[in-house]
């Protein structure tokens, strides 16, 4: 089956001209066709683009294209702009609007013949842990089908774990790339910050919003981070030297590692059965010589509360371009102010009114240097501890999320306990360090995902790291019961 | 620290946000169940702590200063909701005084 492929098995097959760009296309358009009416990923599908996209890669394939990826599909959550496709952000507030240009990130798989299949479902703008945000459907896990994916690229990394797409993009913000791929059984890597271009990502919080894949397997994620990564002049965070440097992926070794486990992340706030699969993975690589130290980070607990005021004032602010003027509808009734208070209050939904206005409070007057300078002071405070760790270790490990699982629906009355499940992958994001989640266990039928945090620009040695760690502790590409 | 409807509808204001009565009460228990959780980093010491708003800092970010191919007026005006003779056109903003 080509859909039950990884991409690296895709590519060599393309290039030995065993599968062409279009029965690869088809093969995981039709997948999608058959199963994601149970799953909920694809907000949009396209397949006559798809398909004339996959013609041009074979075209290049046949003319002796090298570039790794050429005619490998991958699917992109519906907050990435892509011209002419529609792209809601899961939100009323964006149905129906297609960008008149792509994201430098879409350009550059574009431009090595990568196939986009379609959009992934979100929690709406990105706001959420479950994907249940979202204005236009329930996006579900293929281990449990009564269970949330996670979020907020849940629909990203149901692509992945079903196996409708090999390579999935996501966008990472305090965890939302990895904390789906952890509850999905996939792994999923946020890059450096600024190593690949925000530029046509819609943003959420500038400051944390990172674009990265999700994918079966850490050799398919530094092929599908090669493939997005490098300097964009469009985007001014994007970093100088953003472009992957392709080492030895393979070349890792866990002996004499140096593995910092903060204890913090391993307390009373991880479930049980997370804790206890984390700890016979880490046992697991100290057999294979890994060092392994637990660590104090005190400010880490402090993460939950830190990115709940810095990302809602960011959003706030870049959320009031959606005035119902230059894109997406527009709810009209009298004046302008009224017309736009209007258009925003019943077009967005909830979760991202709230933030809008917890973000608008942080930031009044009166209460800025309580909140968002306070919280800008615990950031710089948790980068630096994180830092510090960082000299003295190559890598450091928590588990990714702190349950396993949980039901659709679980958090409806207590959205504040969903907040609290981005402990684990906050801090990265705060210091803009790499960081990726592989599957390390399972916590009874569901998997369990481990998270290894490197510093900056250390993202080739850390994937290198997780290949090693991949191939210690062999989860990765386990399908779900369930295909 | 709490907040008071008259706070959160000040705040709606202020985002814009157009909220029913029902909402107004919601979002005041959303946002004091937050601003409860947020009393932890009331509690610490943050003197001498610098302000981090970035994650990676850059300086001086520049670009050559030349003349490139935007996009043209018809694309950018495609997605608005209502245009007239290559304009976005917009409720009232001023009325005229009589």
């Amino acid at each position: 089956m080509i859909t039950g492929l990884t991409a690296a098995e895709l590519a060599a097959k393309l290039k030995s001209k065993e599968v062409s760009a279009v029965e690869a296309a088809e093969a995981h358009l039709d997948r999608i066709d058959e199963v994601d009416a149970d799953y909920g990923a694809f907000l949009t599908t396209c397949r006559d683009q798809a398909l004339a996209d996959a013609e041009a890669a074979q075209k290049l394939l046949d003319a002796g294209e090298d570039k790794p990826l050429t005619g490998v599909p991958f699917a992109l959550k519906d907050n990435i702009c892509t011209e002419g496709i529609e792209t809601t952000c899961a939100s009323k507030i964006l149905e129906g609007w297609k960008p008149p240009y792509n994201a430098s990130v879409v350009e550059n798989l574009k431009s090595q013949g990568m196939v986009l299949l379609g959009k992934t479902n979100l929690d709406e703008f990105a706001m959420g842990a479950s994907t249940e945000t979202s204005a236009y459907k329930t996006t579900r896990c293929p281990w449990d089908p009564d269970c949330s994916p996670g979020g907020s690229s849940g629909g990203s990394a149901v692509a992945a774990s079903a196996e409708m797409a090999p390579i999935a993009y996501g966008s990472d913000t305090g965890g939302s790339v990895r904390q789906p791929a952890a509850l999905c059984g996939v792994v999923g890597f946020k890059p450096t910050y600024g190593r690949i271009s925000r530029y046509g990502l819609v943003a959420f919080s500038s400051s944390l919003d990172q674009i990265g894949p999700l994918t079966r397997s850490v050799e398919d994620t530094a092929l599908a981070f090669q493939a997005a990564a490098g300097h964009c002049r469009l985007d001014s965070t994007s970093l100088p030297d953003a472009a992957y440097n392709p080492g030895d992926l393979k070349s890792g070794s866990l002996k004499g590692l140096k593995v910092a486990v903060p204890q913090e992340l391993m307390g009373d706030d991880i479930s049980e059965g997370v804790r206890e699969s984390v700890e016979i993975a880490l046992d697991r690589l100290k057999r294979e010589g890994a060092i392994i130290t637990s660590v104090s980070l005190p400010s880490l607990p402090l993460g939950v509360t830190t990115y709940y005021i810095i990302a809602p004032a960011e959003a706030s602010s870049n959320l009031g371009r959606f005035d119902g003027i230059r894109f997406g509808p527009r709810i009209e009734k009298g004046d302008h102010n009224e017309s736009t208070a209007a258009t925003r209050g019943q077009l967005f939904g909830h979760e991202v009114k709230l933030r809008i206005m917890v973000g608008t409070y942080a930031l009044s007057a009166g209460y800025y240097d309580a909140y968002y300078k306070r919280a800008q002071q615990v950031r710089g405070l948790m980068a630096d501890e994180m830092s510090k760790v960082m000299r003295e270790h190559d890598v450091v490990i928590s588990p990714t999320s702190p349950v396993a699982s949980f039901r659709l629906g679980e958090f409806a009355k207590d959205q504040m306990a969903l907040k609290t499940l981005d402990l684990c992958t906050i801090p990265a994001n705060m210091g803009g360090f790499p960081s990726i989640s592989l599957p390390c266990g399972n916590a009874g039928d569901m998997p369990v995902g481990m998270l290894l945090t490197g510093p900056i620009m250390g993202d080739e040695r850390l994937l290198s790291t997780a290949y090693a760690a991949e191939q210690a502790m062999g989860f990765s590409g386990r399908r779900p019961p369930i295909l | 620290m709490s907040i008071s409807l008259d706070e959160v509808k000040h705040t709606a204001q202020l985002a814009r946000l157009e909220l029913d009565e029902a909402e107004l009460k919601a979002f005041q228990l959303e946002l004091n169940a937050l601003l409860g959780h947020f009393e932890d980093i009331q509690a610490i010491d943050t003197t001498g702590l610098v302000p981090k708003p970035h994650a990676v800092e850059l300086t001086n970010v520049w670009s050559e200063d030349q003349v490139e191919q935007g996009l043209s007026r018809e694309e950018a005006l495609e997605g608005a909701f209502k245009t007239r003779a290559g304009l976005f056109i917009v409720p009232t903003v001023i009325e005229e005084s009589h």
